[in-house]
């Protein structure tokens, strides 16, 4: 299972990639895998404010619809419009094409309750 | 995944090695999918797919009595059967609910085959065996000395497969001899393959062509590898429940627990074909003559959401305008149709087919039509 070093996780299984402000989320490698076949994705509004951990997103495979949590709260200023047309892309490139949203932070000391790729690793070995 | 969450099939090392992913269903640790929902349901629409059944029960009624016995618990006419024919059927409760849908086979002048769903195995068991004992003890009824029917579960001692698809004769070919007939639509043959008695039945739960075979427990692997070995040239692939909810779902076909249940009657989940009013006395039969009668007061439809959106799912309410009508029995994303699609009680005023609904979802109302049952039709 693909578990890129460079990116933080959280427990809910999203990735989340720093790019100065702002960060970038998806779901993983792994949790895609367990979803399976992605066929809906619900974006969230850009402009929202969210809190940490609240669901900001719905990822919808053929059996069941996940919730998407936001990391840390912030607000939303990107969504991935082409998972509208193409929902799948979160299956083909779950941390490339397949991100699901952007959030500008409120504050960067909040990022240091998310784990690493060695922590997020041993929790889905276990 | 708790093991501890189900049974184990005869085949449950096999689909662990196959990679599947497995999980708890009606009591049993099943594999929900091999590599994808998705490309399993094209396998069986377009090639053949293999699927493990051994979860589900066979009970054997035998006896001079059966048949009788049989239609008197039963909603379809079990006098109808030759040898070797079989019947989709129920198992209704006095209030005419359902406990159980199932499939009857006359295996022989006076046996009987009952497949059953794996959920319900211990629950129809338990109900036929207390109405044989309430049986005997009627005074004219069919007594212990005028050869009273045996009832038997064997479910332990059978495995089973479901090998559905548009192939599957070509596969059964190649396994039997080109020249050797499989049987007709809903008809069982018993048939020795590789050295291991099976009997196949001409039924399915996919709308695709194809059989059930059942074989003893003892042969679940070697009849389970000879299939995916023989049937490569098929395309032949094992498929999950996963799979084999969406193919059902696309043809309509009830799910036990979700479009059935103790507290709705086959009429009005429009099963009533197999429900025979004209046979004089059977569990169930005064509440669906008066349901057939009076109508029913909702019904199980078939709806096809207008566009893209969230697939609709179990329990999502259904409108029609500003009033809550029903809500979802089934609902999934039709791989074939590549659009949402459902079954779900909605009040007999608004199941007229063509009737425009909107399915809430998170809060969100989205459109749907109701359409004519099967949802989806094989392209020919």
């Amino acid at each position: 299972m693909n578990v890129p070093e460079d990116l933080l996780y959280t427990k809910s299984h999203e990735w989340i990639r720093r790019e100065g402000e702002n960060i970038r989320v998806g779901i993983t490698d792994h949790a895609q895998a367990e979803l399976t076949d992605v066929v809906f994705v619900e974006l969230p509004k850009v402009g929202a404010s969210v809190e940490a951990k609240a669901p900001v997103a719905v990822v919808e495979s053929v059996k069941a619809a996940s919730d998407i949590y936001a990391p840390v709260k912030g607000t939303v200023v990107e969504a991935n419009e082409a998972l509208t047309n193409n929902p799948a892309l979160i299956n083909s490139d779950p941390f490339g094409e397949g991100w699901i949203f952007a959030l500008k932070i409120d504050n960067a000391d909040d990022l240091k309750n998310l784990q690493s790729a060695a922590a997020y690793k041993d929790q889905i070995e276990t | 995944m708790s093991s501890a969450a189900g049974k184990k099939t005869p085949l449950y090392q096999k689909h662990v090695r196959l990679g599947a992913r497995m999980v708890p269903f009606g009591g049993w640790l099943m594999p929900v999918q091999y590599t994808s929902i998705v490309d399993e349901h094209q396998t069986v629409r377009n090639a053949v797919g293999i699927f493990d059944i051994s979860h589900m029960g066979q009970f054997i009624v035998s006896g001079n009595g059966a048949r009788d016995w049989l239609n008197a618990m039963l909603t379809n006419n079990v006098a109808k059967l030759d040898v070797g024919q079989g019947q989709y059927t129920f198992l209704l409760n006095d209030n005419g609910g359902v406990i159980d849908d199932l499939i009857l086979y006359r295996i022989g002048e006076a046996e009987f085959l009952l497949v059953v769903n794996a959920s319900k195995i211990e629950e129809d068991f338990a109900w036929l065996e207390s109405h044989l004992k309430k049986e005997r003890s009627r005074p004219g009824g069919l007594g212990a000395a005028a050869s009273p029917c045996q009832l038997k579960n064997r479910s332990a001692d059978f495995g089973g497969v479901a090998i559905q698809g548009p192939r599957v004769v070509d596969l059964f070919h190649d396994l039997l001899g080109q020249n050797v007939e499989l049987p007709a639509r809903n008809h069982v043959i018993d048939f020795v393959i590789a050295e291991m008695p099976v009997s196949i039945a001409r039924t399915g739960y996919t709308g695709e062509d194809g059989v059930e075979v059942f074989f003893r427990a003892s042969d679940a692997a070697k009849f389970w590898n000879l299939v995916l070995e023989r049937g490569a040239k098929f395309g032949t692939k094992p498929c999950g429940l996963g799979a084999r909810d969406t193919l059902r779902l696309e043809m309509c076909y009830p799910l036990n627990g979700s479009d059935l249940s103790a507290d709705r009657n086959p009429i009005e989940a429009g099963l009533g074909f197999f429900v025979d009013l004209e046979k004089p006395n059977f569990t169930g039969r005064e509440k669906s003559l008066e349901t057939k009668t009076n109508g029913a007061r909702e019904r199980l439809i078939a709806f096809k959401m207008n566009g893209k959106g969230p697939p609709p799912r179990p329990h999502y309410s259904l409108f029609s305008g500003e009033n809550r009508v029903g809500e979802i029995s089934s609902g999934t994303l039709s791989p074939s149709l590549n659009i949402g699609i459902g079954m779900g009680y909605v009040s007999a005023a608004s199941a007229k087919i063509g009737t425009p609904l909107e399915v809430e979802i998170r809060g969100q109302k989205f459109p749907a039509t109701i359409e004519k049952k099967p949802l989806y039709k094989k392209q020919s």
